[in-house]
């Protein structure tokens, strides 16, 4: 156990985990953050993705001890008085989910993605978002809801 | 699934991670970016004791030029490589093979060290290190050395790095001028481990190769040099016929791994056209490089 001191969404954030508890367990069941979906566990579908320092991350593959000092954004924190981001609605009016349980992997890595890239194309979009896996497969709508965040972005 | 119960270290000097490794020795593993160890840990494939994150080392980390190297700190993330402008402009064969390397977010927390160290004959990195003749600098109980990478990679998973050491470093040779590179990959899905990947460096002088080198990603248990191809090009002008030899030189004496995405005789068949492709590319790279700095040389004469 060791203690660790973390921003969350803004927030400062404490906590004790077990050394081999991932930033995502962390998240879900210290802070009761269950927002960060987790689908396979060992970093290969992107599910759990979240905005560390910056970065997208698997926040499966990091240990929470390691997230001790970092600043950690989740889908909880892209639009906190309970509204929804540009990215967000602009996913929400291009039908971008069936089941909803990749969609917060895929709003984080794309928040990410759009921030250093806000003139991406949608190559490069299908590119950044391909290692998120949507078992439903609606991928193309995913793309389209990027797409139109992106250019509702530069219209700003 | 869950981590198994594991204990924990985080040492902040080299000195200390070392003296760790001294007492764990087998029993631990050394955790960098941990994109490769932790799935291995989530699956029950590695078991170790103890953890030693050496993220907080920071003599570790970092990029930097002198005499004709490149030195790359083991715990350098792929990103910062990647967005590293003297990787750009030294190193274009690890440059093109950066963005081939997992996913953006595995690239966030991978490191240039850990890919190494791990050493999955299928990886990009590996590749490149074996094509470009890297040196990689390991410390110790008893000092520092330096090994090739020719005697770095020993098998699947497998390097020449005691339990007791410590990848500290890796030092990549500078790009001569009239160097050209491709790196080219055959993957399922973007960001997939290759199927097949090749790295290919050619360097011209007065039209004929100079140098040529060709190492291979998914052939064989380590990354695969194909020597018999180098030692043909050497002393060539770059041709479409040339390079067709090359190609059937390169895959004739090789038996490539057969599993669920290709069997042995599949890979062979990419690996040729890779040559092809790779060698016709990087012939290209380099009489650009070649004509660029002539307009250099013309330019400075004015």
């Amino acid at each position: 156990m060791a203690d660790i001191t973390l921003m969350v969404n803004g927030a400062i954030r404490t906590g004790s985990p077990e050394a081999r508890k991932t930033l995502a367990d962390f998240l879900r069941e210290d802070l009761n953050l269950t927002g960060t979906h987790l689908g396979c566990e060992h970093g290969v579908c992107g599910a759990c993705t979240v905005i560390v320092d910056g970065r997208p991350v698997r926040s499966c593959l990091m240990l929470a001890v390691q997230a001790a000092g970092s600043e950690v954004t989740t889908i909880e924190g892209l639009a906190p008085d309970g509204g929804l981001g540009t990215l967000q609605q602009a996913m929400w009016d291009s039908h971008s989910f069936q089941c909803g349980f990749c969609t917060p992997g895929m709003v984080m890595q794309a928040t990410a993605f759009l921030s250093n890239h806000p003139d991406a194309d949608e190559q490069q979009i299908r590119e950044a978002l391909s290692g998120n896996i949507c078992r439903c497969t609606g991928y193309q709508s995913i793309v389209d809801g990027v797409l139109l965040a992106a250019e509702r972005n530069r219209e700003r | 699934m869950k981590l198994p119960p594991v204990e924990y270290e985080a040492p902040t000097t080299v000195a200390e991670a070392i003296d760790l490794l001294a007492e764990y020795s087998d029993e631990a593993s050394v955790l960098a970016g941990g994109q490769s160890l932790i799935p291995l840990l989530a699956l029950r494939l590695a078991r170790p004791a103890v953890l030693i994150d050496i993220n907080g080392i920071a003599e570790l980390s970092g990029v930097s030029a002198m005499d004709g190297w490149v030195t790359i700190g083991a715990t350098t993330r792929e990103y910062v490589a990647e967005e590293s402008e003297t990787v750009a402009e030294a190193l274009p064969l690890l440059a093109a093979a950066l963005p081939l390397i997992g996913h953006e977010a595995i690239r966030s927390r991978g490191t240039i060290g850990g890919s190494l160290a791990h050493a999955d004959p299928a990886a990009e990195l590996p590749t490149v290190a074996r094509a470009l003749d890297a040196d990689f600098v390991v410390r110790g109980p008893s000092g520092e050395r330096v090994v090739p990478a020719a005697e770095w990679f020993e098998g699947y998973l497998t390097t020449s790095r005691d339990p007791d050491e410590l990848l500290t470093e890796v030092r990549f040779p500078t790009a001569r001028p009239g160097t050209g590179t491709s790196f080219r990959e055959v993957a399922r899905r973007h960001g997939d481990f290759a199927i097949v990947g090749l790295a290919a460096s050619l360097t011209l002088s007065e039209g004929a190769i100079s140098d040529a080198r060709l190492a291979f990603a998914g052939m064989s248990d380590v990354p695969f040099r194909a020597a018999d191809a180098e030692d043909l090009l050497v002393g060539e002008k770059p041709s479409a016929e040339l390079f067709e030899e090359a190609a059937r030189r390169a895959t004739s004496d090789i038996d490539p791994p057969a599993d669920l995405h290709g069997s042995s005789d599949y890979r062979k068949k990419i690996a040729a056209t890779l040559v092809r492709r790779g060698l016709r590319e990087a012939a290209h790279n380099a009489s650009d490089a070649h004509n660029a700095s002539d307009a250099h040389n013309a330019n400075e004469r004015q």
